[in-house]
């Protein structure tokens, strides 16, 4: 049973991928991202998990209580926010390439000089 | 290559992923055994050598602030991208300011239950979100999420109806510099250490007593500053997302 | 591992495979959502509250918005579309 958290990131990523794979829809490949991305995130703090731990937060706590490990906490808090922000990058893409080819289906994306 | 081959060649390929990331993972120590040594230390030594309560903010803006410079100049880069390429597109249309008919632009399914509760919010959502950015060393906070709370201050005007007015009190240039200001603010920071302590990004502000709102030195001044760059560069996403759909020349479908 | 822990994992778990399996993009938006309160569910079971802080401020308020504009300028760029093909269809 505790290999489950583990178990669940990768189940997480593989059916993001297929999510990205073989989806018709260029808006749906970019929200099957964001499942690609929380399987990371899982894993990291999967990984800096102790049992019976507390949040790392001291303000009414001993300093000598045993706490989860911060530092991974830190990778994961960044990335969601910057995430985000890179998938609206992706969507002004997604924007542009309906302008240009009048379709959102990635089998209708051709080389500009067709 | 035809999307069922491809969607089974993806099959195969997906289940030995799957394979060798379970095998992989069955390396890492058992689940709540982990025994970084990096992690432990931090949570003793950070509240006496850094005055300040939450240990993951002290690590953000502190303790590895240098990584945090980066992150932020991603998301300043990745702004610029989207302004970029949507400012472009716009280009290419008809001339918006001539056509005729564009004046308040509202949203005519919005009852007024919402339009109401927008307004009634909006004070409250400003001041949640100054004191996520405030608190940051002392509760969970920092200038990351409150920068995203502080963004949805003037999106409430445009759910209570009225679109042009949130351009007033958010013009793009406004929100423009802000972005580039928290950007900048961050890195002066990091230049005041190197010319009062000798390191860039060292702590060189006093300390302060551990638990009051000024303390711990430079970590307000980054999450302020990263706060205001959060929370512009959002604002300045939506809006240029939003100027594409609510003021473009009226199309058959422009009635909502 | 606390029974909390458990059934927040499986419910991440639901939500990853409904998310990616929902037809319409609108509807995936909804269901994004949804996912991320079950994401932050999880983060606060495993002792992360900036985290969890940072998850459902960036999925309620960041993510949906700017889904919803994009979805809303393609089907604006597609009205236009089909309004130029008519003009042509009409011209010749």
């Amino acid at each position: 049973m505790s290999f489950l958290p583990y178990a669940v990131a990768a189940w997480l990523f593989v059916i993001g991928l297929w999510g990205v794979v073989s989806s018709r829809n260029l808006v749906r490949t970019v929200l099957s991202l964001t499942v690609v991305q929380s399987s990371t995130y899982l894993l990291l703090l999967g990984v800096g998990y102790r049992s019976k731990g507390q949040a790392p937060i001291v303000a009414d706590i001993p300093t000598t209580s045993k706490l989860v490990d911060p530092v991974v906490q830190v990778l994961v808090l960044t990335d969601i926010v910057i995430e985000a922000t890179v998938t609206a990058l992706l969507l002004a893409l997604v924007v542009q390439a309906h302008k240009r080819f009048k379709s959102v289906d990635p089998d209708d994306l051709r080389p500009l000089r067709d | 290559m035809s999307r069922v081959v491809r969607l089974g060649l993806f099959v195969v390929a997906g289940c030995g992923l799957a394979t060798v990331l379970v095998i992989g993972f069955t390396g890492l120590p058992d689940f709540g055994g982990a025994h970084e040594l990096v992690g432990s230390v931090t949570n003793l030594t950070e509240p006496t050598l850094r005055h300040a309560t939450d240990v993951v903010t002290a690590l953000n803006f502190d303790i590895r602030a240098f990584d945090t410079l980066g992150e932020e100049f991603i998301l300043f880069v990745s702004v610029s991208g989207v302004a970029l390429l949507l400012r472009h597109l716009r280009d290419e249309e008809e001339d918006v300011d001539t056509t005729p008919g564009i004046e308040e632009h509202r949203f005519s399914g919005a009852s007024d239950g919402l339009k109401l509760v927008s307004l009634v919010l909006i004070p409250l959502i400003l001041a949640f979100g100054a004191y996520l950015v405030f608190h940051g060393q002392l509760t969970p906070g920092g200038g990351f999420q409150g920068g995203v709370v502080l963004a949805a201050g003037p999106i409430s005007i445009l759910l209570a109806g009225r679109y042009l007015s949130m351009k007033r009190v958010a013009p793009g240039r406004l929100l423009e510099a802000a972005d580039s200001l928290g950007a900048a603010a961050y890195a002066m920071v990091g230049l005041g250490g190197l010319i009062f302590a000798g390191i860039y990004l060292k702590n060189f502000l006093p300390l302060g007593f551990s638990g009051h709102l000024l303390s711990s030195g430079e970590m307000p001044l980054n999450s302020v500053a990263v706060g205001l760059e959060v929370s512009g560069a959002f604002l300045l996403t939506w809006t240029e997302f939003l100027d594409q759909t609510m003021i473009g020349p009226p199309s058959g479908s422009a009635g909502e | 591992m606390t029974v909390l822990q458990i059934i927040a994992l499986v419910l991440v778990a639901l939500g990853g495979a409904a998310v990616v399996l929902t037809p319409e993009p609108l509807r995936q938006t909804m269901v994004l959502g949804i996912y991320g309160i079950a994401l932050t569910l999880l983060f606060m079971v495993f002792q992360a509250p900036d985290v969890a802080l940072s998850e459902i401020v960036v999925t309620g308020i960041g993510l949906p918005l700017i889904i919803l504009a994009a979805l809303r300028k393609i089907r604006q760029q597609e009205d236009q579309h089909r309004a130029r093909a008519g003009e042509r269809e009409e011209a010749k």
